[in-house]
């Protein structure tokens, strides 16, 4: 059965083609939702509660876009919600102050960005991040969401999503070519 | 325009957004901004390599997974059938209130005219 095929049954409550649709789509479900909650434990809960979203809100999925589009911003949604919960029990939780820590910048620069040694920088870098400018650069730079969707997802405007987006890049090119950048011109 | 204002609008010069023509021209003609929008595009790049570089998720969570959605399937559907009955109890309370009423009211109009009977 293609993903087509198995939404369609899932839609009319076929808890097997569901099963199947969460086999299919897991690691990169998971993966979203490590990227923004920055850690595994936090990962866990919101992979569980945006497929037990998906189950609840299946039947409305409409097909417009793509089910793991469809699924991303749940899963965005989820991951806001556990943030949300978790800034109100914790006493210093999520603050902007970002120290950008030595990441070896300069030898990311001269090798190039796409190894896999500065795909593990930048996805360290990402974890750095206040977790408002990760959602965000995440779901837009990583997974290519619309601001929008974003906005949406997140509960803010998307003057707001942009604002955030290009901090969010600023502090990542802050941290990964700023040491590379001094260096080339001394 | 100087560098650190055009530096500022660079984030969003990445990705096509309209920041006027005189950012636009002074990237054009200076070096060190178009440096500094080469470095953004190549964060840009390697960011969407994230996407397929794929997380190992947690032992046993797919299970935990399922078995969540699971009892959830489970617990809505002991919701509908409850649901269902109570609609069904409802309706044969309705129904039997109803014909009850319609019985009295035959036999009361029974009653009368067995009495108007009698009576002429």
């Amino acid at each position: 059965m293609d993903e087509a095929e198995l939404v369609g049954a899932a839609r009319g409550g076929d808890r097997q083609a569901f099963d199947e649709l969460v086999r299919r789509t897991f690691v990169d479900t998971f993966t979203l939702a490590r990227r923004l909650t920055g850690n595994e434990e936090d990962a866990r809960d919101v992979v569980q509660e945006a497929y037990l979203r998906a189950w609840k809100g299946i039947g409305k999925f409409r097909g417009d876009a793509a089910f793991s589009t469809w699924l991303y911003r749940i899963t965005a949604n989820a991951a806001a919600s556990s943030i949300q919960r978790r800034r109100r029990h914790r006493v210093v939780p999520f603050d902007d102050d970002f120290e950008p820590v030595d990441t070896g910048a300069e030898q990311l620069v001269s090798q190039g960005a796409e190894t896999a040694e500065a795909l593990d920088r930048i996805a360290d870098a990402l974890d750095d991040l206040p977790v408002k400018l990760r959602s965000v650069v995440v779901l837009k730079d990583v997974y290519g969401l619309s601001h929008e969707a974003i906005a949406d997802e997140l509960g803010i405007s998307v003057s707001a999503a942009k604002v955030r987006l290009h901090r969010a890049r600023h502090k990542l090119r802050d941290v990964l070519y700023d040491e590379g950048a001094q260096a080339d011109a001394v | 325009m100087r560098c650190d204002e055009v530096t500022a609008l660079l984030p969003g010069l990445v990705d096509g957004d309209p920041v006027g023509f005189e950012a636009e021209r002074h990237v054009e003609t200076c070096l060190r901004c178009q440096a500094e929008l080469a470095r953004y595009r190549r964060l840009l790049r390697t960011l969407s390599m994230l996407r397929t570089r794929y997380a190992e998720p947690t032992p046993g969570l797919l299970g935990e997974t399922l078995a969540v959605i699971t009892e959830a399937a489970e617990r809505g559907a002991r919701h509908t059938l409850l649901s269902g009955r109570r609609l069904a109890y409802a309706g044969a309370i309705g129904g039997g209130a109803l014909a009850a009423g319609a019985t009295a009211a035959v036999l009361i109009a029974r009653s009368r005219k067995r009495a108007l009977s009698l009576a002429g």
